[in-house]
């Protein structure tokens, strides 16, 4: 009897030991998330200023755009090396954004516009695309999301939408969280949405994962307060 | 807004663009007989579509039997060179197509397509159409646009400003703006 007791109670306490393990590392796990969900948002002031590895993310079409427009404002000595990512669908982004480059270095040296990588990156929703099959190609896209950020580790997300941004964002975010990279992600809200958020937009807010989201219209930032109303940027 | 307008017979070029979508009902409805002579009636010489992916095939007419001349093409690499030989553009609901043709003052009637399943498009053109920088329509609605609009009423638009964001994006990471 003695000795079936005591095996009963060493197995209990070993699973005891092992559900406290789970639970501590699951509290840490939480602890560090609310932790990267308080810190985001927070302006990076301790670190004294140095140029910033960039991922520029372009959305097609509109997006595109409106991201070269921010783009051509920027100090980009401040902002490098930049690594551009188009979907794999859109042909003419990187092309711009090559335009772009070229422009850069026409103006100055390597050394102080730095270097630039284009890729391209299987997107989670095509225009269109409906709500369920989008499920299997998120998967798809957040794998080879992961294989791009593992090689680029970026210090700054610049992204306007639309789906291609997102496994890219959440990974990010992942990295945060395990302490693999810190990143501020900035999502532009495009132009064209007045009245409500697009889907990659409100995914980012509501799931607090950038940490700055503009808006250029007045309406949306009512709407959505933690967001930034920056004006009409085309 | 107006070309230079020396000879009786100056050209004054209405440009269709569809962008690189499928958007056959714009292309249809500018096809229609209506829409046509509400054009020429307006002083409108010729009609130019962009038609992309769509299917059907509008009828070409080379407009010396005193009605409007109508050609067509799907692709450019740009469309730069036509907007700005255009008096009048009507334009799919894209973004990109929208500013590039409010940035050269050109009048504009934006049709919104109501196939698009996700339709967030005519959030914006209604925006811009109450702020009067365009007319807002549908295909079937057209028509109406055509014949009622007044040029006058347009209000030229003010291109926007993305310095705001940049400063932003600067503080927010600890550069110093010297």
């Amino acid at each position: 009897m003695d000795y079936r007791n005591s095996y009963f109670f060493s197995e209990f306490g070993f699973l005891n030991v092992g559900i406290s393990l789970m639970i501590g590392t699951f509290t840490l796990a939480m602890i560090r998330m609310f932790y990267v969900v308080y810190r985001r948002s927070k302006p990076l002031y301790s670190k004294p200023p140095g140029p910033r590895s960039t991922l520029i993310v372009l959305g097609s079409g509109g997006h595109t755009a409106e991201m070269l427009n921010l783009l051509a404002v920027m100090q980009m000595d401040r902002f490098k090396p930049r690594y551009y990512v188009a979907a794999a669908t859109d042909n003419m982004s990187l092309q711009k954004a090559r335009v772009l480059e070229d422009s850069l270095l026409e103006k100055a040296d390597v050394e102080v516009v730095g270097t630039s990588q284009f890729m391209q990156i299987y997107r989670s929703r095509e225009v269109g695309q409906s709500y369920v099959t989008s499920i299997g190609t998120t998967i798809i896209a957040l794998a080879h999301a992961l294989w791009l950020m593992i090689k680029m580790r970026p210090q700054v997300i610049l992204c306007n939408g639309p789906g291609t941004c997102i496994p890219l964002c959440v990974i990010a975010f992942f990295f945060k969280a395990f302490g693999i990279r810190w990143s501020s992600i900035f999502y532009v809200e495009s132009i064209a949405r007045v009245k409500r958020l697009s889907l990659s937009g409100l995914l980012l807010y509501k799931l607090r994962m950038a940490d700055q989201l503009f808006v250029q219209w007045p309406q949306l930032k009512s709407k959505y307060p933690r967001a930034s109303y920056v004006g009409r940027l085309m | 807004m107006g070309e230079g307008d020396d000879s009786l017979k100056s050209k004054r070029v209405v440009f269709v663009t569809v962008g690189t979508t499928c958007f056959d009902s714009l292309v249809r409805a500018v096809d229609t007989q209506e829409v046509k002579e509400a054009l020429f009636k307006k002083g409108y010489t010729h009609v130019l579509i962009q038609m992309g992916r769509g299917t059907y095939i509008p009828t070409k007419s080379a407009g010396d039997d005193g009605s409007i001349s109508v050609d067509y093409f799907t692709f450019s690499s740009s469309i730069a060179e036509f907007l700005k030989s255009a008096s009048l553009v009507i334009s799919h609901a894209g973004s990109g197509s929208i500013f590039e043709t409010l940035r050269l003052r050109k009048p504009l009637i934006v049709v919104v397509n109501e196939d698009l399943m996700d339709n967030h498009q005519s959030e914006l053109a209604e925006e811009l159409a109450e702020r009067k920088h365009l007319f807002c329509a549908r295909p079937q609605t057209l028509y109406e646009t055509i014949s009622a609009m007044d040029l006058d009423s347009l209000v030229a638009y003010q291109p926007g400003d993305a310095t705001p964001v940049a400063e932003f994006i600067n503080r927010f990471l600890g550069f110093r703006d010297e």
